[in-house]
């Protein structure tokens, strides 16, 4: 019998349903929930004032990652209030007898980067989390999204969420990528095309050629950035790459297990005459490395373009908001990109702190001091085993000899919620995801660009093409 | 959850897109440990002149006099128009608790932000999506009548104006059914333990390496 074909994203849906209602909602099963400090204090209040319990406590792993100090762990958290919720979590976890990596724990670190490292992602799963990078995990092709925090309860309370299906949209970049052209540039230049709400009230899928010639931490950095064009799930297809990217992890399947979950695995693509509500074509070659200019991450243009003149936009709403981004990020259109100078450099977050990530920026230091009018560069690894794993390559010292300083792994300056941040006025070279007011720190200037774009600003004082250093 | 039904209040009109929760309640206020106290922190960055930390005696702070919120005609307002995508960006709660504890309970916008939409049905918020030739209208007619009052219908989905001009809204029936009875998503999803339990003595067999 012939089965109607089905995308990725309709089979991680169909396989999860517990059951549907008539108005088309389901109560989805969600696999595995990741918990942070900031998203969960309200949500296990909520359990404790229920007199709820976890419903299946081993599907949960918690971790502090936003509000931690990425110096001097030995000393503590100093600011009081972050501390009170770092402590928060520690006493929710063990309360509820929930597996934590605490704060000087190895394993510690960006919730959405310790998740696949452990093996706590495994394609094939539901994966939700209070916090909208969630979508990251998707790259093992699992239908893994962001939740806020009375989401977070429910799963805790009954390891299910009620979810309206979303619609499908494949994004295809087609051909090959150029010398020096990485995920991220990809992603910016996908969010330049379809716009911070393009994918609203979709699910993405990513494919193509340059999807599949990404490695897996690769594609972590595009689905992490599916959120910026406003979907909340991103996924790639499962691949030999993907297989072996899990296989011996802490979390992952072992043994009759394992051979199991890869022949289910294998199924973990969209058929071939699958129906997509959009699809969007994407020419790889033309994509040149990205840097945002604006205060939205569609806000982007390629490093050797020239800021944008809001006097040519016809649409005058749009033409408004990007006045708006130029008077905050004190630009003036028809700069060329190259002439923008930064005070700081960030390297890290959610979207790019992974080892290959830290490979990419060393191997432009590699040589080369930080230029004297950036005030700070810093790169901070995504988890306590990145931070291992790129000391163990002297990573470090190519970064600490070249001026950059060398930090423990969270969040960090991605949203300053710990003690590193932007003063007003300052710009920034990041390798985050946002590029919203005040989103590096009050009055704090943000432009989005790849680890090698950041460590090349770094080391020129401006942007420049990582390339043609 | 407070239960929402009828609401005829003063509009307030924030005319900007992509307004994002950073924007809505920036990160340093996301430390507290509770749900409620964010209201005077809403829209922190635009609403007061000094940097806003947590601790500091909001009453005494230096308005913006420039931000629309801070303006005599809106104070009371419970209805915010909006424009595309407002509450995009992180999935933080708090975003709907400030704008709850500020007092708002329907905003009207010509779309939302998915996870923002959502959060916003949790806390007896009601995101109302009304199309942009709308929305233009609402703006200008708020803006050029002080006073400006809108009465929402959750029931007959309906949004009427000073005129007696009638527009309707789409809303997703569970979500209405929730919002209007003030019902708490989890008690209702426990009322389904036995299908829970059944879909995962099955998917156990099917994918048993989730379960081990």
């Amino acid at each position: 019998m012939a089965t109607t074909p089905k995308t990725l994203y309709d089979k991680l849906w169909d396989a999860h349903v517990v059951r549907r209602q008539d108005d088309g909602t389901a109560l989805l099963y969600i696999d595995r929930h990741l918990v942070h400090e900031v998203t969960s204090p309200q949500a296990f209040e909520g359990l404790r004032l229920a007199g709820r319990k976890p419903w299946r406590v081993q599907a949960n792993l918690a971790v502090p990652d936003h509000n931690v100090p990425t110096t001097h762990r030995d000393q503590g958290i100093q600011d009081p209030v972050s501390r009170l919720q770092v402590e928060t979590l520690d006493d929710n976890c063990a309360e509820f007898g929930i597996t934590e990596y605490p704060m000087n724990d190895i394993r510690q670190g960006i919730v959405h980067v310790i998740g696949p490292e452990q093996g706590a992602t495994l394609p094939g799963m539901t994966l939700v989390c209070g916090d909208s990078h969630t979508s990251t995990h998707g790259a093992l092709g699992a239908l893994a999204f962001g939740i806020g925090t009375s989401e977070v309860e429910h799963v805790l309370a009954t390891q299910c969420l009620l979810q309206k299906k979303s619609k499908n949209m494949l994004v295809q970049v087609n051909g090959k990528t150029a010398t020096g052209v990485t995920a991220k540039d990809i992603v910016l230049a996908v969010i330049g095309q379809i716009g911070t709400a393009g994918g609203t009230g979709y699910a993405i899928e990513f494919g193509g050629e340059a999807i599949r010639d990404l490695s897996i931490e690769g594609r972590m950095s595009v689905c992490n950035m599916a959120i910026e064009a406003g979907a909340r799930a991103g996924m790639v297809a499962v691949d030999d790459k993907t297989i072996a990217y899990v296989k011996g992890r802490p979390f992952a399947p072992q043994g009759e297990l394992w051979d199991q979950a890869v022949a289910a695995w294998q199924h973990l693509h969209s058929d071939p005459d699958a129906h997509f509500d959009r699809v969007v074509n994407i020419d790889a070659a033309a994509i040149k490395p990205q840097v945002t200019w604006g205060t939205s991450p569609e806000m982007v243009v390629a490093v050797d373009a020239k800021v944008p003149d809001p006097d040519q936009e016809a649409n005058p709403t749009k033409a408004e908001g990007m006045r708006k981004a130029l008077d905050y990020m004190g630009l003036q259109a028809n700069t060329p990109i190259t002439d923008i100078s930064v005070d700081k450099v960030f390297i890290g977050s959610c979207t790019n702190s992974r080892i290959e990530d830290l490979r990419a920026a060393a191997a432009v230091a590699k040589g080369h001091k930080v230029a004297d009018n950036v005030k700070l560069a810093m790169v901070v690894p995504g988890s306590g085993l990145v931070k291992q794993q790129a000391e163990q390559e002297g990573l470090d010292k190519i970064f600490l000899d070249a001026g950059f300083e060398w930090r423990e792994p969270g969040c960090s300056m991605c949203l300053a919620m710990n003690a590193d941040r932007l003063e007003p006025g300052e710009r920034c070279a990041s390798t985050s995801n946002r590029n919203f007011e005040g989103r590096q720190g009050q009055g704090g200037r943000t432009h989005l660009v790849s680890p090698a774009m950041a460590a090349a600003a770094a080391i020129k004082g401006h942007f420049i093409d990582a390339s043609k250093l | 959850m407070e239960k929402f039904d009828t609401l005829t209040a003063l509009v307030a009109p924030l005319d900007r897109s992509n307004v994002d929760t950073d924007a809505i309640i920036p990160k340093q206020f996301l430390k507290s440990i509770k749900r409620s106290g964010f209201g005077p922190n809403l829209f922190d960055a635009w609403r007061y002149l000094d940097h806003g930390e947590p601790g500091m005696d909001n009453r005494k702070r230096p308005l913006n006099p420039d931000f629309v919120l801070n303006q005599p005609r809106y104070q009371g307002a419970r209805i915010l128009l909006a424009r595309e995508n407002f509450g995009c960006g992180s999935s933080r709660e708090h975003a709907p608790w400030a704008l709850l504890d500020y007092g708002f309970r329907v905003i009207i916008a010509p779309s939302f932000a998915d996870i923002f939409f959502n959060n916003c049905f949790k806390n007896g918020i009601l995101p109302i999506v009304v199309p942009s030739s709308q929305m233009d209208e609402l703006f200008r007619q708020t803006l050029a009548q002080e006073g400006y009052q809108l009465t929402v219908d959750l029931n007959a989905q309906t949004v009427t104006k000073p005129s007696g001009e009638v527009l309707s809204f789409e809303v997703d029936a569970f979500r209405k059914h929730c919002l209007l009875n003030g019902l708490d998503d989890i008690g209702l999803t426990l009322q389904h333990v036995d299908d829970i339990k059944a879909y995962e003595a099955s998917r156990a067999k099917e994918a048993p390496w989730l379960f081990h």
